[in-house]
């Protein structure tokens, strides 16, 4: 979390995917959103090269707010619903 | 495998009955080099010539147009090359080419731009802007992974006066191949024709020089003997798929339709991608969230069916697929499943009644079920 810009929108959950192939950051993120209170961010970090596909296709078909990638392997989604 | 379950046309056919009959009589009547003086050579050449003649009928082209060469890939490698070789320069390609012609363009290590495509997989024809350094234009026909029609005839009005490469692996011997062209591509294998045979076809007119060096063969534009007897083979096979193309189209159509309604009603959270009505006869892909692609065609060929995944977990680069990716789709838990004239209704229907266990299964192993 350290390495997060400080401009970015802190996440109030980070699961750490880091080795794991997909779909386990996408599965991974299933598990953790519904955790956090609608409007909270969660952070998945992953090396992984589907993940930059396969998250924001996940929120596309979920419905739930996508907010990039950045630095490169922390992806942030924010729970819509 | 050619029965019932094979499911991977796109890769691969087996070969239609035609292009088999004539495989066998070529191995002992074409055996000859068609490029020498004696009788034998003669009646060799004479095979060629029909051959090549018969693949031109087909595609659109003349015969002095038409070169075979040992694979669809390398057929692909000496058009993107040999334009390049006449006239090095910027290529304008799709993001949806096939993984040869990129490959190609990457070796050139000309200045290249990625023409995107929208969900459906599709390019919109005015991204297709040629700059005065632009020597090549690539557009695959349609694509070999989600079977959506690219608009090639547009796309060759917007670049009138550039070279257009025409990828039409998936669609020779399916439908029509569509005009515009100035270098076109296709596959023997892919239309139930042997291995080993791809199509070279260079409009008259075009600027195009060996990347080879050149022989005396096929046009100066393949160098070496073509592999006559698979050669006759792939041009018999070519007619008889053409023969029966409108037949296999509105036979494998309404298949395709079945699997795309059935797969989205019985397997929850999938994603059948690509267009749904302007596309390929034979071919659909869907994705299947929490599931990894590998164990997906590990569990159905064990149920006894072969189909093919863009997932990055099956490709040896571990790198999803580039097509899926220019789509924006899910690209893990991914399944291509490509018919045939040996698939039937019954073929489909047990697909689809394996499939939604089979992945319901594989999300409990992963602990995925009910997220």
């Amino acid at each position: 979390m350290t390495d997060l810009e400080p401009d970015l929108v802190e996440p109030d959950l980070v699961v750490d995917c880091i080795g794991r192939p997909c779909p386990v950051p996408v599965i991974e993120l299933a598990r953790a959103l519904p955790t956090v209170e609608v409007g909270q961010v969660v952070a998945v970090l992953s090396d992984d090269p589907a993940a930059r596909l396969d998250l924001p296709a996940w929120c596309r078909m979920r419905a739930q707010d996508y907010l990039g990638e950045q630095p490169p392997g922390t992806y942030r989604v924010r729970r819509a619903g | 495998m050619s029965g019932s379950g094979y499911l991977d046309a796109a890769a691969a056919l087996p070969l239609s009955p035609a292009a088999r009959e004539a495989l066998l009589v070529a191995v002992d009547d074409g055996w000859a080099d068609p490029s020498r003086l004696y009788g034998a050579a003669r009646r060799a050449s004479l095979l060629l010539e029909g051959a090549r003649e018969a693949v031109a009928d087909a595609l659109g082209a003349r015969p002095d147009e038409v070169s075979f060469a040992p694979s669809g890939t390398v057929a692909a490698h000496l058009a993107v090359l040999g334009v390049l070789a006449a006239r090095p320069g910027h290529v304008l390609h799709s993001a949806v080419e096939h993984s040869c012609v990129l490959a190609a363009v990457r070796h050139a290590g000309v200045d290249a731009t990625s023409v995107p495509v929208d969900r459906l997989g599709r390019v919109d024809p005015p991204s297709y802007a040629p700059r005065p350094d632009t020597s090549l234009a690539c557009l695959i026909s349609a694509s070999h992974e989600v079977g959506t029609v690219q608009p090639v005839e547009a796309v060759a009005e917007r670049c009138a006066g550039t070279p257009l490469l025409v990828d039409a692996a998936q669609t020779a011997g399916r439908a029509p191949v569509p005009a515009g062209w100035s270098l076109l591509t296709a596959s023997a294998h892919k239309w139930g024709g042997p291995p080993g045979v791809g199509v070279l076809a260079v409009r008259t007119g075009t600027r195009w020089r060996s990347p080879l060096p050149a022989d005396e063969r096929e046009g100066g534009r393949v160098p070496g003997a073509p592999g006559l007897p698979q050669v006759l083979s792939a041009a018999v096979g070519l007619q008889a798929a053409c023969a029966e193309a409108a037949d296999e189209d509105a036979r494998l159509r309404p298949l395709v339709d079945r699997i795309r309604v059935r797969v989205a009603a019985t397997v929850p959270d999938v994603e059948v991608v690509g267009d749904p009505v302007d596309r390929l006869p034979h071919l659909v892909t869907f994705s299947c969230l929490y599931v990894d692609g590998e164990s997906l065609l590990r569990a159905l060929d064990r149920e006894g069916f072969a189909v093919s995944s863009g997932s990055s977990c099956t490709a040896s680069t571990l790198e999803p697929s580039h097509v899926l990716a220019a789509m924006g789709v899910l690209t893990h838990g991914n399944v291509r499943v490509s018919l045939h004239r040996g698939t039937t209704g019954a073929d489909v229907d047990r697909f689809l009644d394996v499939l939604p266990r089979v992945v319901a299964d594989l999300r409990r192993e992963a602990g995925a079920q009910g997220l």
